[in-house]
C-alpha cells in the first residue's frame, strides 16, 4: 500500500530562483575568503599560476614589439621583375606605365638591357668575361618599391603572385629574401610560443586541479554532511569551481603585473640600444585588449582545472 | 511512510545484511528500531535515505520507490528525511545558527526565511541563546539537540534517528527522547534505532526488532490493525 505522497514544504519557484543568485553571489565571497583565509597556500598557487602565465604573456608582447620593428624595415623591399628576352623596349615601358598606376606600387625604375649591362659590368667584376659574348644576355629589368603597410608582408606575397602571372614577365623576385625570411622566423616563433603556451596553459590547469583536489579532500565531510541532507551536485560543485575561477582571475591578474613590471626593466636598456642605432624606437607594453584576454583565458583554465578535479572526486565521496 | 517488501541487501563481499524483509510503517507514527549489533539496523536506514541501495525488492519511502530511484533525484528524497545522527555531523568550522541553517540554503529559502525558521527550531530544543556559537563549545547533549534542529528544520515528514541517546547520560537521554515525542505528537513520523533498553521502556511506543537481518517482531502491527 502506497500512502498519499507527503512533500515538504519547498519555496516557491520565484524565491528560489532568487535566493539561487544570492546563493552564487555568497559562494563567490565566501570561495575568496577561504583563499585569503589561508594566503600562504593561496599566494603560492596564485604565484605558480602567474608565473606559468606571464611567460607566454611577456614573450608574446616581446614578439609583438619585434614585428613592429621589422614593419620599419619592410620599406627596403624591392621587388623585381625579370622580362621576357622577346619583349622589346617599347613593351617594357607600356608595361611599367602600366604597373605605375598600381595601388601596390609607390616608386618603379625600368632598367632596360643596356643598362643592366653596365651596371652589372660595374657591379661584378665579370666585365671582360661578358664581353666575350656576342650578344646581351640580361633582361630587361623594373625594380619596384611596394607600398608599405601594416600587413605588408603578407600583401606583398599575393602582390608578387601577380606580378609573375603577366605574360611579359619572366621571373619576379622579392628581393632582400630576409623580409620573408623574418617574417617566417616570426611565424616559427609564434609557432613555438603556442606550444608553450598550450603546454603551460596545461600546467595552470592542473595546477588549479591538484590544489582543488587537495581543497575538496580537507572538506570531506562538510561534503559528506551536505550530501547526507539533500544537496545536489551542483550545489557542493559550487564553491570549488569558485576557487577555480578566483585562482584563476588572481593568476591573471598578477600575471599582467609580473609582465609589465619585467617589460619595465627592459624599456631604458632597449630605448639605449634603438638611441644607438638612431631609433627612437620604445618598447610596447601589454595593451588593455590583451591583460583582458590574458585575465579571461586565466579564469576559463582555472574554472577548467576546477572541474577536472571536482568532475572526479566529488563522485568518490559519499555517505556511508 | 515506510514500505518495504521483500527487501534484501547483500555487501560487495558477500554477507548478507537484510535478507527478505517486508515491513510496513503508516504515516505519523513513532517506534523504535531495535537489535543486537550487527542485525541490520544501520543498514535498514541506510536503505531509506539511499545512502546504500537495496539488492532485491522493493521500497517505497513517502510515497516515492527508492529502489528505482536515479541518482540525479536522491537529494530531493533525503531533503523529505530529518536524519539524526549518533556522532551528530555538525560542520565545526561554522556556528549554530549556520550549521541549522544548511538544509535551507540548499532548498534555496530566502535569508528572511531562514533566519525565521532557524530560530524557530532553536527555540523549540532550546537553544536559542546559543545561536552564535560553535558547535566544539557544546556539551554532548547540546550538540545532539543542534543536530536534532537541523533535522527538523526543513519540516520533513520523517524523522530518523540513529543511536541518539548513544553518547548521553539518562537524564538528556530522556530530554532527547521528549523532543522526538513532541515532533510526533505534530504529525511527524519518527523512527528512532537505539538499544538502549531502560529508554525503551520507559517510552511505551512500538519496537520494531531486527535478528540477524529478518525482522523478529513489529509493534506496530497489532496495533494498526
Amino acid at each position: 500500500m502506497v500512502e498519499p505522497v507527503q512533500k515538504t514544504a519547498r519555496p516557491e519557484f520565484k524565491t528560489r530562483l532568487s535566493a539561487f543568485g544570492i546563493n552564487h553571489a555568497q559562494v563567490l565571497l565566501s570561495s575568496l575568503g577561504r583563499i585569503f583565509r589561508n594566503p600562504f597556500a593561496g599566494m603560492m598557487t596564485v604565484s605558480v599560476i602567474a608565473i606559468a602565465l606571464a611567460l607566454p604573456a611577456g614573450f608574446y608582447v616581446l614578439l609583438q614589439n619585434a614585428q613592429q620593428i621589422s614593419a620599419g624595415w619592410d620599406g627596403a623591399a624591392r621587388i623585381s621583375l625579370y622580362l621576357k628576352s622577346e619583349l622589346d623596349k617599347v613593351g617594357a615601358e607600356r608595361l611599367a606605365d602600366e604597373l605605375r598606376i598600381l595601388p601596390e606600387v609607390e616608386k618603379l625604375r625600368l632598367i632596360d638591357k643596356a643598362e643592366a649591362l653596365r651596371e652589372f659590368k660595374a657591379l661584378s667584376g665579370f666585365g671582360d668575361a661578358l664581353d666575350a659574348l656576342d650578344s646581351n644576355p640580361l633582361p630587361t629589368v623594373i625594380v619596384i618599391t611596394p607600398v608599405i603597410d601594416t600587413e605588408s608582408a603578407q600583401n606583398m606575397e599575393g602582390f608578387l603572385e601577380r606580378l609573375r602571372e603577366r605574360p611579359e614577365v619572366d621571373l619576379a623576385q622579392l628581393d632582400l629574401q630576409w623580409v620573408k625570411r623574418l617574417y617566417t622566423i616570426t611565424r616559427l616563433i609564434q609557432r613555438g610560443l603556442l606550444i608553450i603556451a598550450a603546454m603551460l596553459g596545461l600546467a595552470v590547469i592542473l595546477v588549479i586541479g591538484n590544489t582543488i583536489r587537495l581543497d575538496i579532500q580537507n572538506r570531506r565531510v562538510e561534503i559528506e554532511v551536505n550530501k547526507l541532507i539533500g544537496a545536489t551536485n551542483a550545489f557542493i560543485r559550487r564553491p570549488f569551481l569558485y576557487t577555480g575561477f578566483w585562482y584563476g582571475f588572481l593568476g591573471g591578474i598578477l600575471a599582467c603585473i609580473l609582465v609589465t613590471v619585467g617589460l619595465g626593466m627592459l624599456r631604458t636598456p632597449v630605448k639605449r640600444l634603438a638611441g644607438l642605432y638612431d631609433s627612437g624606437f620604445e618598447l610596447m607594453t601589454l595593451q588593455f585588449t590583451s591583460i583582458i584576454t590574458l585575465i579571461t583565458l586565466a579564469v576559463v583554465l582555472g574554472w577548467l582545472g576546477s572541474r577536472l578535479a571536482v568532475g572526479r572526486h566529488l563522485r568518490e565521496i559519499e555517505p556511508g | 511512510m515506510l514500505q518495504f517488501t521483500n527487501i534484501r541487501k547483500r555487501y560487495p563481499g558477500g554477507q548478507e545484511a537484510l535478507s527478505d524483509l517486508t515491513f510496513h510503517m503508516p504515516a505519523g507514527r513513532m517506534a523504535f528500531l531495535t537489535g543486537h549489533s550487527g542485525a541490520g539496523k544501520s543498514t535498514f536506514l541506510k536503505l531509506i535515505t539511499v545512502i546504500e541501495r537495496c539488492t532485491g525488492g522493493q521500497l517505497i519511502v513517502n510515497g516515492v520507490n527508492v529502489s528505482k530511484i536515479p541518482a540525479r533525484r536522491i537529494p530531493y528524497l533525503r531533503r523529505n528525511i530529518g536524519m539524526i545522527f549518533q556522532d551528530h555531523q555538525l560542520l565545526h568550522d561554522r556556528t549554530v545558527f549556520d550549521n541549522i541553517a544548511l538544509p535551507l540554503v540548499i532548498a534555496g529559502y530566502r535569508h528572511r526565511e531562514i533566519g525565521r525558521r532557524v530560530r524557530a527550531a532553536l527555540d523549540k530544543v532550546g537553544l536559542l541563546k546559543k545561536e552564535r556559537a560553535y558547535p566544539m563549545t557544546l556539551s554532548g547533549g547540546e550538540q545532539q539537540r543542534v543536530g536534532i534542529a537541523r533535522a527538523v528544520v526543513n519540516k520533513p515528514p520523517l524523522l530518523l534517528a540513529d543511536e541518539p541517546t548513544g553518547n548521553l547520560d539518562p537524564d538528556l537521554s530522556r530530554e532527547i527522547m521528549q523532543l522526538f515525542e513532541a515532533f510526533n505528537q505534530v504529525g511527524v513520523t519518527v523512527l528512532v534505532a537505539t538499544h538502549d533498553i531502560s529508554l525503551i521502556e520507559e517510552m511505551h511506543y512500538p519496537q520494531v526488532i531486527l535478528k540477524n537481518g529478518t525482522l523478529l517482531h513489529n509493534g506496530l502491527e497489532g496495533q494498526n490493525e
